[in-house]
């Protein structure tokens, strides 16, 4: 009766297990999740092959076995580009990631005045290129730099050796700080205050404090934050062009490799040393990360920092020296590319705004990193979105969700150099020999090859990483069961997807096709071997400039490429800033 | 479990059968002769997650309008189950079959249910009346039809007048309400409430659940709530499934399963009860301690080892002279600590020649001032052998 | 901002990926053989790879386009480009031309990366010492164009039709920044020999053979003039006054130009065009002779070659654009009546040293790799 027991208890062998029935929109959902995977994987993983087996080939295709490696190892000029790129990798980082902690440590915990203001200027390195801040550091402190002359000759002189690791590493550490400076405000602002009042009814010195309670809690953002530093200025390619003078570092050695010296496998083989350390720095981290467990509970109390004032006013004093720093190294780069010919003729101008006479491409150049930006905007948080929704709010089909992570968290560990020249392997082939066979396919991709398409899928890709990662935890804060409800009321997932999950989810997705938008139109790295001849792009036509010698008119198109990313950020803000007006009334909480 | 037990509680599960929605006569219940076509029954249901078992041969039935309740502390497997039934979880063996219908491998949207989660799952972009006609506009309802429905549901759940707002604008009950009515619009055969009150504030819910209570009996729908919470569940159900690791542990009606727990963790779970360590010595004979105590309801064998249970409600205090009266099951025991609950005492003491248990009892504030209570004093405390369990020690 | 919740993200996530990884490695591997199969699938299977290149015939849409866009690579200077192309645009507006222009060592690795894909339709003004080594590959179609005979012999290949044909010869310069040289009160270098001296220690830049041109041609001069020992020596002193090696040739120049460095080793019209430009620079033509190459044109092999690469060669060495070239250099392929620019040795012909093209293509790999093994080890510790 009620409580029925089974009187023929039957073990039910017609159903085994697995057995829901599989409906139309359940096969959608896998055919997407097949093809994200799928794109994925030609995206990132299968490009690999070609180049890391073009490291065991000499330049005309014969087998060579590690003959390459040999070489590398046995070339002394290589060899200590390697230990020159960890030790660029390792200076930048501790200088980075010491000033990003310091930084954000007076922007979450002191009372020091102007914090909004330098928390906009803290972020303003992400925007500019790190070429063209190495040739904002030419104009300071290069030979004929302002400092070094000591302003023209009003101050006294000061060389600081500029060319050489010097200039590499102020280089690197400028452009790692602002990402530093992102993960150390994220971890100091997740601390528990009730942390801090129980160290202070316990008797706890202020020091005493700091290395008990305020480290351990930002122990795997600073983990994380070094790790990232040392990958940025580990594999970074354009400061250490600049102004590395002859400091040969791994990802100049690439680009010598393929572009100065035709040779293709011996650049494979470099990627490969370039390649390895990324991987473990990343892997390393993941397992370093994985061991985290939330510290801060939901009930954790914001702390709110006590004016302090003789150290409130000493973190303004750092603060303002390092912003102020930034601000002169963009400051500089305008300034130069408005004059004549510096140092001689200091006039102001628009000539080198002229680029008729110079290589790159010129304004055609600069129009096409704007289109292929819009382009990689669009492509990618379309791709981004669809994907990290098919990850977090798919049913079913785990194991693909969990290799679909896996892949889209990959890029991460790829240096641009490494991801544009296993695209240069993979997709400029019109068949593919598989290994080992005698087996040759037809390249279904080598269409795009030399469009703007594979310009688009290449960063795309490189930078897919962080935005998925950023579209993934957006979603993660979206009800788990929404798509629950809209089942129950016989609401097919795409429309509640697009009614509910793309409203919700909007800031997060403008955030990412800012983010593509920017790191589209500032980077050299991934497409410097890819871009085809009919489609010059502004950052590559910055590298070009530079090779010719022509600093000012680089300076210009650097200048041009800031202005565009800083224009696109401010108007994304009063664009996101209308729409909260506009939906405020479900966006209060 | 007990065989012999099952007759008593299948008569105190015919509670669900005085639904007013439903001619309880017509299905001849009452008598046993004939049994009504549950609405769902879930056959031998099983669901593990890798090496963990989170629900093992599971039977159930839900008849029609009846409004049941999933209890247990959690991890006992009661959302698991819920899940099941909306087919948001797949089971690893076993059938669900709703209105005659075997739905076990249907997509929830075949299924043919609303569903109300702890978090509301309402859409924040959307206001009231948006979430209430979500499932209507999908159906391609006219939108007159539309209109009228959406304003029906609000009035059904109070909220005439609020379709304009968001729900960030409004209170967790009224979110509590839109969500409700959300569930009702395609007027499923099934309502799924989970733990929908266990986000509110201690006063709303209990308004709500007076409400929820009363509408699903307006409306006669068929109802399975989750909940961990066994105040909840006695007011508001008309049986009641509690579950423990994956087990159903038992079934019956509020009171049913009050009085007469099925053995010790329904005893601990549903109300407080107070357990003694004894041996049975005559068939209805427990000793415990040095006192031995009459217990009719004894299933054990004799020599056996078990644990009386008895509710501290049930105890009478005996006054002096009342003492006198009673030669059975009367403990003598000192009062070791009294907790002041405002509508009385809750006193803790320890029954002489037993030093092991406690006994809990509940005192009103003018009884224990009768008494002159306080901590040392000694008790005499009845134990009606009516009332007095046994079950197996451990 | 956006980095901000980025970032935070990636702090706060657990990566649940890595054993998911290895609890479903094999799924995984399973996944990533059975998509591998369906590419297999979709792409036809072919065991000849001739086949298949004869099979897809203009496949590639990468080359550029229709029929009237062409695509050039070049290693002329990029002030020279658009002085010079003017006519061609005026003469053949129909005709798009996509310019990559790169230093020629970026010009020729490019040719040799796309050697199974070629994107380039035409290279114009690029060594010759660096088309040998495209030739050596085979990678150049031999072709004749309208006015052939009128090119002087020495600066086209010997062969008919010829693999590839010269517009001028360019030579090793100095360029050298007179008002820092005041300022450091050094000497003005006359010839090689000078920029040995040890006041000029730091003072130098000079290009890099491996990715310039105008870097190669310089060092293979100074081993053809010297002798292979005595050449080495020679750079072995330079060395020790380099202050950097340049990715391009003009680089140097232009360095000095900027008071960068006050000597950058260049080339002849860099030198010049940036004295006539009013920066104060002093072209030197060193006493011993300047290394020296030819700017070449030549057509590129590929499935499909466009009338417009043809028409494009024939306008490269038309009297048109040659008088162009003669503005700029003193050495040109088709003699005008154009006047050697100011600021060359009045017998330019006189300055050139001995060249022997196909000693330093075939020598080219051997040179770079000793100067590299050389140089670009030492410089490294000299720095840090």
């Amino acid at each position: 009766m009620t409580v029925t027991t089974p009187k023929f208890p039957t073990p039910n062998p017609l159903f085994p297990k697995r057995q829901q029935v599989v409906t139309r929109e359940d096969w959608l959902m896998r055919i997407l999740l097949g093809l994200g995977t799928l794109w994925l994987l030609v995206g990132v993983v299968l490009p690999l092959f070609p180049m890391i087996g073009r490291s065991f080939f000499d330049p005309n295709g014969n087998w060579i076995g590690l003959a390459n490696y040999v070489k590398y190892l046995t070339t002394p000029s290589l060899v200590s580009a390697f230990f020159n790129s960890f030790f660029i990798g390792a200076m930048s980082m501790m200088i980075a990631v010491g000033l990003a902690f310091l930084y954000a440590y007076a922007l979450t915990r002191t009372q020091m005045p102007g914090k909004l203001a330098f928390r906009v200027l803290g972020m303003l390195p992400l925007y500019i290129p790190p070429l063209a801040h190495a040739i904002g550091l030419i104009y300071l402190f290069g030979n004929k730099g302002l400092v070094t002359t000591g302003f023209l000759g009003v101050f006294p002189k000061w060389d600081i050796g500029l060319y050489g690791p010097v200039g590499i590493i102020i280089g690197e550490v400028l452009y790692c700080f602002p990402q530093a400076l992102v993960i150390m405000i994220t971890a100091l602002s997740l601390t528990d205050a009730r942390l801090y009042e129980a160290a202070e009814v316990l008797g706890s010195t202020p020091l005493k404090t700091f290395f008990t309670v305020t480290l351990p809690s930002v122990k795997y953002g600073l983990i994380s934050a070094l790790f990232v530093c040392f990958t940025l200025a580990f594999t970074d390619f354009g400061v250490p062009k600049v102004v590395g003078g002859n400091f040969n570092v791994l990802a100049t050695d690439i680009y010598k490799q393929v572009i100065g010296q035709q040779n293709f496998s011996m650049g494979a083989t470099v990627s490969v040393f370039l390649l390895v350390p990324t991987v473990i720095a990343f892997v390393v981290d993941r397992i370093i990360q994985r061991r985290q467990t939330a510290l801060v509970s939901a009930k954790a109390v914001p702390l709110q920092p006590k004016s302090h004032p003789p150290l409130d006013w000493l973190m303004f004093g750092f603060c303002a020296l390092v912003a102020g720093f930034t601000i002169a190294v963009l400051l500089v780069i305008i300034f130069a590319s408005l004059v004549k010919v510096w140092p001689y003729d200091l006039t102001l101008g628009f000539k080198n705004y002229d680029f008729s006479t110079v290589g790159g491409g010129g304004y055609r150049a600069f129009w096409n990193s704007i289109r292929m930006s819009f382009y990689t905007a669009i492509v990618g948080t379309v791709a981004v979105f669809m994907g990290a929704y098919l990850v977090e709010k798919g049913r079913g089909m785990k194991w693909l969700r969990s290799a679909n992570y896996f892949l889209s968290t990959l890029p991460l560990a790829l240096p641009g150099l490494v991801l544009g020249l296993s695209y240069v392997f993979f997709f400029n082939n019109k068949i593919w020999w598989i290994p080992f066979t005698k087996i040759a396919i037809y390249n279904p991709f080598n269409g795009i090859y030399g469009t703007m398409a594979i310009l688009v899928l290449c960063n795309v890709i490189h930078f897919y990483t962080v935005c998925f990662l950023t579209a993934n935890t957006a979603l993660k804060q979206i009800d788990p069961e929404f798509e629950a409800v809209s089942a129950s009321m016989r609401v097919p997932f795409y429309k509640t997807f697009w009614r509910v999950t793309v409203p919700l989810s909007l800031p997060a997705i403008l955030e990412i096709g800012i983010y593509y938008f920017v790191n589209a139109m500032i980077t050299i790295s991934a497409i410097v071997f890819l871009y085809p001849p009919s489609l010059p792009l502004a950052a590559v036509a910055i590298v070009n400039m530079d090779d010719a010698g022509d600093i000012a008119a680089a300076a210009a198109m650097s200048t041009l490429v800031v202005l565009t990313s800083i224009g696109v950020r401010i108007l994304y803000w009063l664009f996101t800033r209308g729409l909260q007006q506009r939906s405020q009334a479900w966006l209060q909480r | 479990m007990n065989p012999s037990e099952q007759p008593a509680l299948a008569v105190t599960s015919l509670q669900p059968a005085t639904t007013p929605s439903r001619q309880t006569s017509a299905y001849g219940v009452v008598d046993g002769l004939a049994e009504p076509e549950p609405y769902l029954r879930i056959e031998d249901i099983n669901k593990s997650f890798g090496n963990f078992v989170a629900l093992k041969n599971i039977f159930l039935n839900v008849y029609p309008g009846e409004f049941v309740c999933l209890l247990g502390p959690s991890g006992c497997g009661k959302t698991t189950l819920l899940r099941i039934i909306a087919g948001l979880e797949e089971q690893t063996s076993g059938r669900v079959i709703q209105g005659g219908k075997n739905v076990s491998n249907l997509p929830p949207a075949q299924r043919d249910f609303g569903i109300v989660f702890q978090s509301y799952a309402l859409f924040p972009n959307l206001t009231a009346t948006q979430n209430v006609a979500y499932g209507l506009q999908n159906a391609k309802r006219p939108r007159a039809e539309i209109d009228r429905r959406v304003a029906e549901l609000l009035e059904t759940v109070g909220l005439t007048g609020m379709g304009q707002k968001y729900p960030s604008q409004m209170s967790g009950g009224q979110q509590q309400r839109v969500a409700l009515a959300r569930a009702l619009a395609l007027s499923p055969g099934l309502l799924l409430l989970d733990e929908p009150l266990s986000a509110l504030d201690a006063q709303v819910r209990v308004k709500l659940r007076t409400e929820i209570a009363s509408l699903q009996k307006r409306l006669g729908i068929t109802t399975v709530m989750v909940t961990h919470d066994q105040a909840e569940a006695l007011a508001m159900a008309d049986r009641i499934v509690v579950m423990d690791k994956g087990y159903i542990a038992q079934v019956g009606a509020p009171r049913a399963v009050y009085q007469h727990p099925r053995n010790p963790f329904v005893a601990n779970f549903i109300g407080v009860m107070n357990f003694l360590q004894g041996v049975v010595v005559a068939p209805d004979q427990v000793r415990c301690g040095n006192l031995v105590l009459l217990t009719p309801n004894n299933q054990a064998a004799v020599n056996q080892p078990v644990r009386i249970a008895i509710r501290p409600e049930d105890i009478r205090v005996l006054s002096v002279a009342e003492a006198q009266t009673h030669s059975q099951n009367v403990i003598s025991a000192e009062v070791q600590s009294m907790e002041y609950m405002g509508t009385g005492y809750l006193v803790t003491c320890a029954p002489d020649g037993n030093a092991k248990d406690q006994i809990t009892i509940d005192l009103s504030t003018f009884e224990s001032g009768a008494l002159g209570l306080e901590p040392g004093s000694t008790l005499r405390l009845y134990l009606p052998p009516d009332q007095v369990q046994v079950f197996a020690a451990e | 901002m956006f980095a901000i919740k980025t970032m935070s993200i990636r702090l706060a996530h657990k990566p649940r990926f890595l054993s998911a990884l290895s609890k479903r490695w094999k799924t995984f591997t399973s996944l990533f053989l059975s998509s591998f199969a369906i590419v297999l699938l979709v792409t036809a299977c072919v065991a000849d790879p001739s086949q298949v290149q004869n099979a897809s015939p203009g496949a590639s849409t990468a080359a550029g386009g229709s029929a009237d866009s062409i695509t050039v690579y070049t290693a002329l200077e990029d002030d020279q480009i658009k002085e010079y192309l003017a006519s061609f645009q005026a003469k053949y507006p129909d005709i798009k031309v996509n310019i990559v222009r790169d230093s020629t060592g970026v010009i020729t690795a490019k040719l040799l990366a796309e050697k199974d894909n070629p994107q380039a339709d035409v290279v114009w003004g690029t060594a010759a010492s660096s088309l040998l080594v495209a030739d050596q590959q085979g990678m150049l179609e031999p072709y004749a164009p309208a006015g052939l005979d009128k090119v002087s012999e020495k600066l086209r290949d010997d062969r008919n039709p010829p693999h590839w044909v010269g517009i001028d010869a360019w030579m090793s310069a100095f360029c050298v920044n007179t008002a820092e040289l005041k300022e450091k009160n050094l000497p003005m270098p006359k010839s090689w020999a000078d920029l040995t001296k040890p006041e000029y220690k730091n003072q130098i830049v000079m290009s890099n053979p491996a990715s310039s041109g105008t870097g190669f041609l310089s060092v293979s001069a100074m081993l053809q003039m010297k002798g292979e020992q005595d050449g080495w020596k020679y750079l072995d002193g330079l060395h020790q006054n380099v202050a950097q090696y340049m990715h391009s040739g003009s680089r140097p120049c232009k360095a000095a130009g900027a008071g960068e460095y006050p000597i950058g080793i260049s080339f002849d019209y860099r030198a010049v065009k940036q004295k006539n430009d009013g920066e104060p620079i002093e072209p030197v033509f060193p006493t011993e002779g300047s290394g020296w190459d030819i700017e070449a044109n030549a057509l590129v092999k590929k499935t499909t070659i466009k009338p417009a690469a043809k028409t494009f060669l024939d306008w490269a060495i038309s009297e048109d654009v040659s008088k162009k070239y003669a503005e700029n250099f003193a050495v040109t392929a088709i003699k005008t009546d154009v006047p050697i620019p100011k600021g060359y040795p009045a017998d330019p012909l006189k300055q050139l040293a001995k060249n022997d093209f196909n000693w330093a293509a075939s020598n080219r790999d051997r040179i770079l790799e000793e100067w590299t093994k050389r140089y670009d080890t030492k410089s490294a510790p000299k720095e840090g």
